[in-house]
């Protein structure tokens, strides 16, 4: 787990902002952060939250989806719409439609409550490491041309604009084209997850990661679906 | 040769109106037949009756005369011949029948002397007159008649009446006289009001089965259309009413049924308006539960961290309530997830699944536990992979709770899971050998907080609530979910899951209890049975995880 490293500076690990009501859990948080080296910002008003992001600028947010004044979906969409930075939800709600609701808002993964410390820290130090395997600095999959080191991916002139998560989940099928990936491999893969099982998350990120990239989102010819196991990047 | 058959079979099974219509139709058949033919034998009686009186006593008289003419000629001056004799009777009795003639006359001689002429009028054949008639009147020596067909010499026959009577011809003997009555012209009313009879009969009885038709059709109708709104109702369509004309017996019928379905409308929709007001509830209770509980939890977490730092007293009591809050967080999950079922907001996502990789990764996480009670979890697929529809969170979740399950109960003795699948169903047996299950138990494990062992359900974890989860999981897919035990001998469960989600299967791919007859664990019979599943899980597994022997420990 100590793979923030390119990110630390004065040993400060990543800035966290956290957006919840509840003070007492607020305060928690910023404690348990603390503890662990990040440097948390709060605020406790959704119609607040899109304000005091442009202002601290977060590594990640940390956004629960009950809110007054705005709701955190929305809260969600309105980051999600000028920034790819990583979205974390904290859910009281493991129920299917509010999950699903909240990742196709554009949130890269979620928590749901109550939870362990460790097991938060880790989802975020999952979601602001950089990868750092040995990666050739270009890579081709169909038309698109993925520049890892760069964080960008075009096709022809045209720069696609992704959130680091589609961008690692793409540079994950784009690294062994033609390999199937299960969901549970690309949970490892991309989120960090050991044993977890919800299947859900790469479905949303697939179906988001389709939206931007494939020419046709309803008959994708980049991140192809192997019916009953996984996805694999489509044709050489 | 059988299929026009069982189509009329399926019919008369289906169709009230095709049942009504046959039933009427051969009954007013039977009544018609019978009325037709006691209808002619009447007129037939009524017409020969005055026939024959006619007949007889034109007979009568015709005798008389001939007996006569016979008695004057034995009388007068010279007797004449025989031959002359019969020939004059012939004339005279042939002369009354008039013209055209409405009898015939035949003298026969009864001896058989060859001599004795016979005579008869119109070219009637000797062979008109029945032999039994002939035996009737030599026997008795009085009139006597009956129903025959008279034939002529040219061969014609025409029906007939025939009387005949003894008379005696003087020097030649005893003679019958015969009267042939025609009944050609009776034969042709007969005939005539037969058929008049016949068509009548028809047409009544294609008459009455129309008006059955009609009638069962007026009847039949609005009831299938009944039938028919009812299935749309069932089906879902609470605003399906029938329509009420008229105000008869059917009208009734509608309206009662609209009353019904009024009623059922009304109780579906509260019941729906209380299921979504609980799960507002559940879900309420849960956000509001859950946000301090999670501020709790990383508390004790930061603490429990430094326990170190504490005396002894505090330090055991941040362990307490760390576990303690472990045991708060997973009840108060099962029993949201319970809720859920209970609301009936549980829904299924399912997808294409393989159930192998799904289970080693379950046995890979339950390592730990495994280890801690020194035992080893192994695994037998015989069908690999294996593809189900289900959904993948819920079935992770049955399984790895039978995993846990055994793991705690095997008292450190082995637990073998084992898959296999045939067409219609793929089963998944989790089989432990410790403690077992009383008699009776197998059916109450899967009660909400049972505990098989009032004493140990202190110390080990569980909410009591896990069997009841994975009950109504498998439920949601239209599986089974089953346990069997045996004291000492250690318990089985097995699920079996249907191919396609909601289809239905009539038996497991897996049997379950092998080996819970066989007496207590430990004994001799066990040791076989090892060898056995040894045997088995070498021959038919590839699983790198049966690698490892089978060890069991434990007494």
């Amino acid at each position: 787990m100590m793979s923030a490293g390119s990110r630390t500076d004065s040993g400060v690990r990543g800035k966290v902002l956290v957006v919840d009501d509840d003070l007492a859990l607020a305060e928690m948080l910023g404690i348990v952060l603390r503890g662990e080296g990040f440097e948390p910002v709060f605020c406790s008003d959704g119609s607040e939250a899109l304000r005091v992001f442009r202002e601290s600028r977060p590594d990640i947010v940390l956004l629960d989806l009950m809110l007054p004044g705005k709701d955190g979906v929305d809260v969600c969409r309105l980051i999600r719409a000028e920034s790819g930075t990583p979205i974390v939800m904290l859910t009281a709600k493991s129920d299917t439609i509010d999950v699903v609701v909240g990742l196709e808002a554009g949130a890269d993964d979620y928590i749901v409550k109550p939870f362990k410390p460790k097991e938060l820290v880790a989802r975020i130090r999952a979601r602001i490491r950089r990868n750092e395997e040995p990666t050739p600095a270009g890579l081709q999959i169909g038309d698109l041309a993925i520049d890892v080191t760069g964080h960008s991916v075009r096709r022809g002139e045209e720069s696609l604009s992704l959130t680091p998560l589609e961008f690692d989940l793409l540079l994950c099928l784009a690294r062994k084209p033609g390999q199937v990936f299960t969901r549970e491999a690309l949970l490892e893969e991309v989120w960090g997850y050991r044993h977890s099982a919800d299947t859900r998350l790469v479905n949303v990120h697939v179906q988001r990661l389709r939206a931007k990239i494939e020419h046709d989102p309803e008959r994708p010819d980049i991140v192809l679906t192997v019916r009953g196991v996984g996805y694999k990047a489509g044709p050489l | 040769m059988l299929a026009p058959f069982r189509w009329g079979r399926k019919i008369w099974r289906r169709s009230l109106s095709f049942r009504v219509t046959t039933s009427t139709l051969l009954l007013s058949a039977i009544v018609v037949t019978i009325l037709g033919f006691s209808l002619l034998s009447r007129v037939t009686t009524g017409l020969l009756d005055s026939k024959d009186r006619s007949a007889i006593s034109e007979a009568s008289s015709g005798l008389g005369e001939a007996q006569r003419l016979l008695d004057a000629a034995n009388t007068g001056p010279a007797t004449p011949s025989a031959a002359r004799l019969v020939d004059s009777v012939i004339a005279t009795l042939g002369a009354r029948s008039g013209s055209p003639s409405a009898f015939d006359v035949l003298l026969l001689a009864s001896s058989a002397n060859t001599d004795a002429p016979e005579r008869g009028t119109n070219l009637v054949a000797v062979s008109s007159i029945p032999v039994e008639l002939r035996e009737s009147i030599a026997s008795t020596k009085r009139q006597s008649w009956t129903y025959s067909p008279i034939v002529f010499l040219d061969g014609r026959t025409t029906p007939g009446l025939i009387v005949g009577a003894p008379l005696t011809v003087p020097t030649v003997g005893p003679y019958e006289l015969y009267y042939l009555f025609n009944l050609d012209q009776e034969q042709e009313t007969l005939d005539l009001v037969s058929s008049a009879v016949v068509g009548a009969g028809i047409i009544l009885v294609i008459l009455v089965a129309g008006v059955a038709l009609l009638v069962t059709r007026q009847v039949v109708v609005p009831v299938r259309e009944a039938a028919r709104i009812a299935r749309r109702f069932s089906s879902g369509k609470l605003n399906e009413r029938m329509q009420v004309k008229k105000e008869d017996d059917l009208a009734q019928l509608a309206t009662s049924f609209n009353e019904m379905a009024q009623n059922l409308a009304l109780q579906i929709r509260q019941l729906e308006e209380l299921s979504l007001l609980q799960q507002r509830f559940v879900s309420d209770v849960s956000h509001e539960l859950r946000t301090p509980l999670t501020t709790i939890r990383m508390a004790a977490d930061v603490m429990y961290e430094d326990r170190g730092a504490f005396d002894a007293a505090n330090a055991r009591s941040v362990e307490l309530l760390q576990e303690q809050l472990n045991r708060f967080e997973s009840l108060l999950v099962d029993l949201l997830e319970i809720s859920r079922f209970d609301a009936g907001a549980a829904v299924l996502e399912t997808d294409r699944t393989d159930l192998v990789p799904m289970i080693e990764r379950i046995i890979h996480a339950t390592e730990p536990l495994a280890e801690r009670n020194s035992l080893k979890v192994r695994f037998a697929a015989y069908e690999r992979p294996a593809f189900v529809e289900c959904d993948p969170r819920r079935i992770d979740r049955v399984i790895r709770n039978l995993v846990d399950n055994a793991i705690e109960h095997a008292n450190g003795t082995g637990v073998v899971i084992e898959l296999a699948g045939d067409s219609d169903s793929v089963a998944i047996t989790v089989r432990d050998f410790g403690v077992g299950l009383m008699p009776g138990e197998a059916s109450l494990v899967f009660s909400r907080f049972w505990r098989a062992d009032k004493a140990r359900a202190r110390t080990t974890g569980g909410t009591g609530l896990g069997l009841a989860i994975a009950l109504e999981d498998v439920r949601l897919h239209s599986g089974w979910l089953e346990a069997q035990g045996e004291p000492g001998s250690g318990a089985c469960f097995r699920l079996t899951l249907p191919r396609v989600t909601g289809e239905s299967f009539n038996s497991s791919p897996l049997s379950m209890g092998e080996g819970f007859s066989e007496g207590p664990s430990g004994g001799s019979d066990a040791g076989a049975d090892e060898l056995a599943i040894e045997a088995s899980l070498s021959a038919r597994t590839r699983d790198p995880l049966d690698t490892a022997p089978w060890q069991k420990g434990g007494p």
